[in-house]
């Protein structure tokens, strides 16, 4: 608190130059607010004028539910019910209760119970989550303004349009409130928009000078004011309104407006009026519903289904026909039946009466065909999928504690059909840390730490290497020229790594600069300045941290603090600010003048008089925009540190070139009193002549040298994204940072590199929306061009838009043009995008390239876009939950990303998939005998399998190991997958579940259909089976073809898994036991409850061999196709998966490790980012130098000590 | 740079002797596979043939022949005819020794005992109990007479086959043992000792025969044997068994009572007497299916030992692997 009223008495606005003087700017008059679009009138401090229409507005309760108790029930069922399949059996269910049923009403209505009940308790559980978060929010408390000058808290939720309230540091805004004045005297205040934009930087917003005497609560007793102004809308960054106070009417701009869900930093209390409340405000106008999500398999799944109902539409009407034709014309013969004295159902004398009936049963009789178990058992396995998932001790993040999540299990398969990737930057790639690693100080290169880039591409390129050299030594040592390629490039050892220094944003190390030793270099006084632009230019704030007695410094950006943590860590402490100086030790530096820092200038200046009086100006800023500035003879170190900057950015390093120059005290006072002149002026001319004045004094500058801050990589980032690039996956950036910020990331990430070409689309200023599109149509057609035009092959192209330009790019006419543009370039950075337009990309390239997109954030700036993929995940890390909430499975890290995609994606695809594939194989075989006996039946819907047989198939007797399948199943092992992270494309490929696959599976299961039927029944159908010489009845055969199916089904599964466990085995043999014990037990109840079958195991068929000759002949003949053809396939054209589980079956991984790491490394796809990618660049490129080197020295044997 | 050497040279040689190895193990599990099974099935199938060919069956086709020749034009009047005398004397010559037991059969076509209506039209608690004596709701139009309720009710049992055969060899009677032809469980369990014949076949319509109402259902194994019902329109159902041997070449005269009524869906009856093995009666199909079966892999053992030999792959070679074989690979 004391720090807050100590900083109060600062006015900071008077410190700069730009920023701060443009609400004054506007003050020409209000804006012309007139028309649709700006209807919204809030009346300041008088709630009660907002009771009643017209000025009622939605009260500042949000809900992000789906359902509430009412709806839950229709809208939930009305979900379950949309799936087809589950219709059908609805219809079934309701069909079972009538005679027409050939099963019993029990074993339609159950599973069906099972399965709606199921989906619908996770359905109602998700929903519960979110209630509870929502209730969270709205019950906070705020202060707001009761009566008569006194505040008093209240719920967020009841908070009300006009109210006035007063928001404390560190609290979030509860609606979207006009800002009218701070603890501070100028009425600024510091917000941070992390939960919009993703930004951890502070904002400064600024109070309208006529409303800075209302900073008490007294002073709110008689306040009335009156806000006309837009209506709800969801840009963030635009704000058009009036404020009629005092009879005068002023124009707000975004800058007064404090957005609900940012927090306010920095800043004691500030007082608002509620403009938007709950949904109307900003924030949860750029909410997208959360769609219910449903992966790519599922949905073929429905393909399906409709496929097989086709098929048995086709079969019961070829039944009912049948019926029909036998009842008419055959019927009347078959004195044995009565047909004299039949009812409706079998009267010949009706026969389309009869062959409707018959329709409904043979519709429920063919049933069969639609495996309402897979829906169970999808379900189950998915749970347990989820599971393991869950359990995986390699995604915990030992840390933070959290461990990877699969919150929506539904979409575990989707998880290895991933095509594009599109990622938040600020806390999912970066950890929003900016580390001081290098400089360059008149021309001299400082800094001996690496950046992490740096590192993983030379590990990279050593294993590279390492590969050369064997293949070399084997290749009777060919000539080769690692040697060089190793003295330029590899230049770091490892173990620096470990005495890295502790201190929060500094990672610099060099022994030359450190401790004083730099008043030893040859150029101590330009190094002594380069630390004192470090400390005096900035607009940075320092706290005394009271426990250790150093300072740390609160700044707009962090690339500021980190400056001043190096400074500090070189001697050059600023510790105190004044409203005219600035203290480094104890040295004062008066503060002349601020040019402060703005996207346009990319520079900021400040001019100091020193201690001595001189006057220095001090310049920091982009490279190209301080070396176009130069002096003739300030340019002495261009050529080098030119090179360094080239070098840091390479390595994925922020930078920025520091310059100087003395001034003459008349030269300065003559510019003064011009810039003083211009800053006085009034009028629309006033910014240009400010800009101009500003770039006189930002001239002849002398360079000093360079600076390279790492925005510190979360762990692993850089292998991550190298492995999933090599997987074959797009990866997209979509940022609200800076155009600039995100360049760098991209280097660091190696989504960009040296040699690449980058598509900088623009937007031009002009006024004309028409002229912008078109000149951004332009350009995006001239970089297809060239794309086209590209004969190189391995030629790059990187596209970065900002979020502006995006705004036209993502409109209807121009949109596909952008999509085709983009996905034709190897990695895509997004710039200043808000929540909505990252949503609207990820829709884009969702529905515009067809493939599986997968969004990953952590903030709730990317709440849409994770809602909006077919995938989101959220990062559990730090900042707040609602990615997480809004995300179908949470990471701790995004390194983990790379196994929840390679490991868990493939495994749960395959399994999915052979699982689905496997099913409707089984209900096909299954079902089809069902028909080919109608056939011998007259059409008459009589099965001649037992109820109890049919209702165990799907419940007992092929459940368990289909399920194990899906769980259980692994092609390769997890490491493989790691290792050949190519075996991924796989899933995006989708080689497992295409129509070729599904299709095969069902031919198999209408042949194994006839071989099970017509080789039992020609076995069967006269002849004595026994040699007591009994014919077989409909039990016997029928218990025998079934006998026939459970083994047939489930060694066809035996074949189909690859990896077996004792659980396995357990599953599929136990699931042929428990038949065979099920027919025993069955036989054995009582007559009245078993019938037919009644001892049919003991006493007919386990004592005639002929029984297990068909079991064994049908079996076998049922599984050859397949067996010869996987047998056929591994052989001449194996997969992947196939001769790895080879290699590691011969162990010959062990035996040949040479060929193993050589399989390893080339097992990706062609990949253009990532730093392997990078290093095959450089390897190429220095190849290229070699080439022209003509090879003369003898090579060395491949040492390499370290 | 020692141990890289070390390892670099011994990966060699470990990769060339595992590629000698594999060379011997290459495709065994496929190849073996299907030997084994061909192996295993041929000699299966050999054996159960000759376990059928050892079964000797006569089959006589009767329901022609058996109709006077003034009716042939309107069989179905002659078979409803209850005045009309329905024997018939039919020749049997045996082809080779019949060793007792000689089962006797007879043989529909096209009759559909699978039919659901006639499946369904049943009471099986009926059978079982005196007590369920009025458990006839499934057995319409069959269920009861004015008297009460039909036992055994139901089409299946007003159906019963009806047709009787009597056996001579050189005018000497040949016994016709009718016991032991049904389940032990159906006589045991399912048709009660102590339920007898009631209103059976005393409605208007008369379906097959009729029941001796002294004899309890437990005794009536004609009748267990022909509610057994058959999954197929073409069956077979025992008659009896004729319980010593028949010579070669001797001629059986059967008297036929041709009571059953098939001419009016045209079904065919036959006679069958026929021997068994322990793979039951005559069944050529499974044995010739089994070397089918046991062929075909062996057929694909030589198939893939021949593509093998043509386009040979070394097992877990990684030339094999996508990246390696696509020319888009990557380069390195």
């Amino acid at each position: 608190m004391t720090r807050g009223r100590i900083r109060a008495r600062l006015r900071l606005s008077h410190l700069y130059t730009f920023a701060c003087t443009r609400p004054e700017a506007t003050e020409e008059g209000p804006h012309s607010i007139e028309g649709p679009g700006y209807s919204r009138i809030v009346h300041c401090n008088q709630p009660l004028m907002h009771k009643k229409k017209p000025f009622k507005y939605r009260s500042n309760y949000i809900s992000t539910t789906k359902y509430n108790f009412f709806t839950f029930l229709p809208k939930a069922l009305y979900e379950q019910f949309h799936r087809v399949a589950n219709l059908y059996f609805l219809a079934a269910a309701i069909v079972s209760v009538t005679p027409l049923s050939p099963f019993s009403a029990v074993s339609m209505i159950a599973p069906l119970v099972f399965v709606v009940g199921l989906s619908m308790a996770k359905e109602a559980l998700e929903d519960w989550r979110r209630f509870m978060q929502d209730i969270k929010v709205n019950s906070r408390k705020v202060k707001f303004h009761k009566e008569e000058g006194v505040f008093d808290y209240k719920s967020w939720k009841k908070l009300q349009v006009g109210d006035v309230v007063k928001v404390e540091k560190d609290q979030f805004f509860p609606a979207d409130l006009l800002l009218l004045s701070s603890s501070y005297e100028d009425g600024i205040c510091y917000v941070e928009t992390m939960n919009l934009d993703g930004e951890t930087n502070l904002k400064v917003k600024r109070a309208l000078e006529v409303t800075l005497p209302l900073d008490e609560d007294a002073s709110f007793k008689n306040f009335t004011g009156k806000i006309k102004c837009e209506d709800p809308n969801p840009s963030l960054y635009t704000f058009i309104g009036n404020f009629e106070y005092d009879h005068e009417i002023y124009a707000l701009d975004p800058s007064q407006i404090l957005l609900r869900d940012s927090k306010l930093r920095n800043t004691a209390f500030v007082y608002g009026v509620v403009i938007f409340t709950g949904h109307d405000s900003k924030v949860m106008q750029n909410a997208t519903k959360s769609p219910s999500k449903r992966s790519r398999i599922e949905r073929k799944m429905d393909y399906i289904i409709y496929v097989l109902f086709s098929l048995l539409l086709v079969i019961s009407l070829v039944s009912s026909i049948g019926f029909a034709v036998k009842t008419k014309f055959d019927m009347p013969d078959w004195w044995y039946l009565q047909p004299q004295n039949t009812d409706d159902y079998y009267d010949p004398r009706k026969p389309v009466l009869s062959g409707v009936t018959h329709l409904i049963t043979a519709l429920m009789l063919y049933g069969y065909l639609i495996p309402i178990s897979l829906y169970v058992s999808i379900e189950v396995v998915k749970v347990l999928q989820a599971t393991f998932i869950n359990q995986d001790i390699q995604m915990y993040d030992e840390e933070t504690g959290n461990p990877a999540q699969a919150r929506t299990s539904n979409l575990n398969e989707e998880l290895g059909q991933v095509d594009t990737i599109l990622s938040d930057k600020t806390g999912t790639l970066t950890c929003n840390q900016m580390d001081f690693l290098k400089c360059s100080i008149a021309g001299t290169a400082y800094g001996m730490s690496s950046s992490e880039v740096e590192l993983a591409a030379a590990q990279q390129m050593a294993s590279d290497l390492e590969d050369q050299d064997v293949e070399r030594s084997t290749d009777f040592r060919q000539k080769g020229k690692q040697q060089e390629i190793e003295l330029e490039t590899v230049v770091i050892s490892e173990d620096e790594m470990v005495h890295k220094s502790p201190i929060k944003g500094f990672s610099f190390e060099d022994s030359r600069v450190m401790e004083g030793n730099w008043l030893n270099e040859p150029n101590a006084d330009v190094i002594m300045l380069f630390f004192r632009i470090l400390a005096i230019c900035h607009t940075a704030v320092p706290e005394l941290n009271e426990e250790t007695g150093s300072y740390t410094y609160e700044s707009e950006s962090p690339d500021e603090a980190a400056f001043l943590v190096a400074a500090r860590e070189f001697g050059f402490e600023f510790c105190k600010r004044t409203q005219s100086s600035v203290f480094v030790r104890e040295r004062e530096f008066k503060l002349l003048n601020m040019l402060e820092f703005t996207s346009k200038r990319k520079r900021m200046t400040v001019i100091v008089r020193d201690e001595d009086g001189q006057i220095l100006v001090l310049c920091k800023g982009a490279d190209s925009i301080i070396f176009d500035r130069l002096s003739k003879n300030g340019r002495l170190y261009e050529e080098d540190t030119t090179r360094h900057l080239n070098e840091y950015g390479e390595a994925g390093l922020r930078t920025l070139a520091l310059a100087y120059k003395r001034l003459g005290e008349s030269e300065y006072s003559a510019w003064n009193n011009e810039f003083q002149e211009a800053k006085t002026t009034i009028g629309p001319d006033r910014d240009l002549m400010l800009e101009n004045i500003a770039e006189m004094m930002e001239r002849d500058l002398i360079l000093v040298g360079a600076t390279a801050v790492e925005d510190k990589l979360q762990k692993g980032v850089p292998q991550c994204i190298d492995k999933l690039a090599q997987a074959g996956l797009k990866i997209w950036v979509l940022t609200g940072d800076k155009v600039e910020t995100a360049i760098n990331i991209g280097y660091a990430c190696s989504l960009l590199r040296q040699g690449m070409k980058q598509i900088c689309i623009t937007e031009i200023s002009s006024d004309a929306k028409e002229v912008v599109k078109e000149n951004i149509l332009l350009q995006m057609t001239n970089a297809s061009q060239m794309i086209k035009l590209e004969r190189e092959p391995h030629a790059a192209f990187a596209l970065i838009i900002d979020g502006k330009t995006l705004a036209y790019a993502l409109e209807d006419d121009v949109k596909q043009q952008f999509l085709v543009l983009a996905v034709q370039c190897a990695s895509v950075i997004c710039c200043r995008v808000s929540p909505k337009q990252k949503a609207l990309v990820t829709r884009l390239v969702k529905e515009g390239t067809g493939k599986t997109t997968l969004a990953i954030g952590d903030g709730a700036n990317d709440v849409g876009m994770i809602k909006e993929a077919d995938i989101g995940v959220g990062i559990s890390g730090v900042e707040g939950m609602q990615a997480v909430m809004a995300s179908d499975f949470s990471i701790a890290q995004f390194r983990f990303l790379e196994r929840l995609l390679v490991v868990h994606g493939h495994w749960c695809y395959k399994r999915i998939a052979q699982m689905v594939c496997y099913f409707f194989y089984k209900n096909i075989a299954f079902g089809l005998t069902l028909f080919y006996f109608e056939a011998f039946a007259g059409f008459s819907g009589q099965s001649i399998y037992d109820d109890w047989y049919m209702l165990l198939f799907n419940v007992l007797l092929t459940s368990l190991p289909v399920i194990s399948l899906g769980v259980f199943e692994q092609d390769v092992s997890s490491e493989v997958c790691l290792q050949f992270p190519a075996v991924y494309q796989q899933g995006p490929k989708n080689l497992f579940f295409d129509w070729y696959k599904i299709l095969g599976w069902m031919g198999n299961g209408l042949y194994s259909s006839l071989i099970i039927f017509f080789l039992n029944i020609i076995i069967f159908y006269d002849q004595a089976f026994r040699e007591e010489g009994q014919t077989a009845s409909m039990p016997a055969l029928g218990t025998t073809m079934f006998t026939c199916i459970i083994w047939a089904l489930n060694c066809q599964i035996a074949f189909t898994m690859s990896h077996f466990t004792w659980i396995q085995h357990l599953f599929i043999w136990g699931s042929i036991a428990t038949w065979y014990l099920f027919l025993f037990v069955y036989g054995r109840l009582s007559p009245s409850i078993s019938g037919n079958a009644y001892q049919i195991l003991v006493e007919a068929l386990a004592p005639a061999p002929i029984y297990w000759l068909a079991t064994l002949l049908v079996t076998i003949a049922c599984n050859l196709p397949y067996l010869a053809h996987i047998s056929y396939q591994r052989c001449f054209h194996p997969l992947d998966h196939h001769i790895i589980q080879e290699i590691k079956y011969y162990k010959k991984d062990v035996e040949d490790q040479r060929m193993w790491t050589r399989e390893r490394s080339r097992a990706r796809e062609r990949t253009m980012i990532g730093f392997s990618a990078r290093v095959d660049a450089k390897i190429r490129q220095l190849k290229g130098k070699l080439q022209r080197k003509q090879p003369s020295s003898e090579i060395h044997s491949p040492a390499r000590s370290s | 740079m020692d141990t890289n050497g070390a390892t670099t040279s011994s990966a060699a040689g470990g990769g060339s002797t595992s590629k000698s190895s594999s060379k011997k193990h290459s495709r065994k599990p496929v190849i073996s596979t299907f030997t084994i099974i061909g192996i295993i099935f041929i000699p299966l199938g050999l054996v159960s043939l000759s376990a059928s060919e050892k079964v000797v069956e006569i089959v006589d086709r009767y329901d022609e022949s058996c109709v006077p020749s003034d009716y042939s034009n309107d069989k179905l009047k002659f078979i409803q005819n209850p005045s009309i005398n329905k024997s018939c004397v039919r020749t049997l010559t045996v082809p080779k020794l019949m060793k007792s037991p000689v089962f006797i059969y007879y043989q529909l076509d096209n009759y559909y005992q699978n039919h659901r209506r006639y499946v369904k039209s049943r009471s099986d608690k009926q059978l079982r109990s005196v007590s369920d004596e009025k458990s006839t709701k499934d057995c319409s139009p069959e269920d009861k007479t004015v008297d009460g309720p039909i036992v055994p009710c139901g089409l299946v049992a007003w159906s019963l086959f009806n047709d009787t055969y009597v056996f001579s060899v050189n005018s000497k009677t040949i016994e016709v043992n009718k016991h032991d032809i049904a389940w032990k469980s159906d006589k045991e369990h399912k048709f009660g000792s102590n339920v007898y014949p009631k209103n059976f076949q005393s409605g208007g319509l008369i379906g097959g025969a009729k029941l001796n109402s002294s004899v309890p259902l437990s005794k009536q194994e004609d009748l267990m044997v022909w509610m057994r019902t058959a999954a197929l329109p073409t069956f077979r159902k025992l008659y009896g068994k004729i319980e010593q041997d028949l010579q070669a070449n001797e001629k059986i005269q059967v008297v036929i009572q041709n009571n059953y009524n098939t001419y009016s869906f045209s079904g065919k009856k036959k006679l069958v007497l026929s021997t068994t093995s322990w793979i039951g009666g005559k069944n050529d199909f499974l044995g010739i299916a089994y070397i089918i079966v046991g062929g075909l892999c062996l057929f694909l053992a030589v198939c893939f030992i021949l593509l093998y030999v043509i386009k040979p792959r070394p097992l877990g070679d990684p030339s094999y692997l996508s990246w390696n074989r696509s020319p888009a690979g990557h380069p390195n």
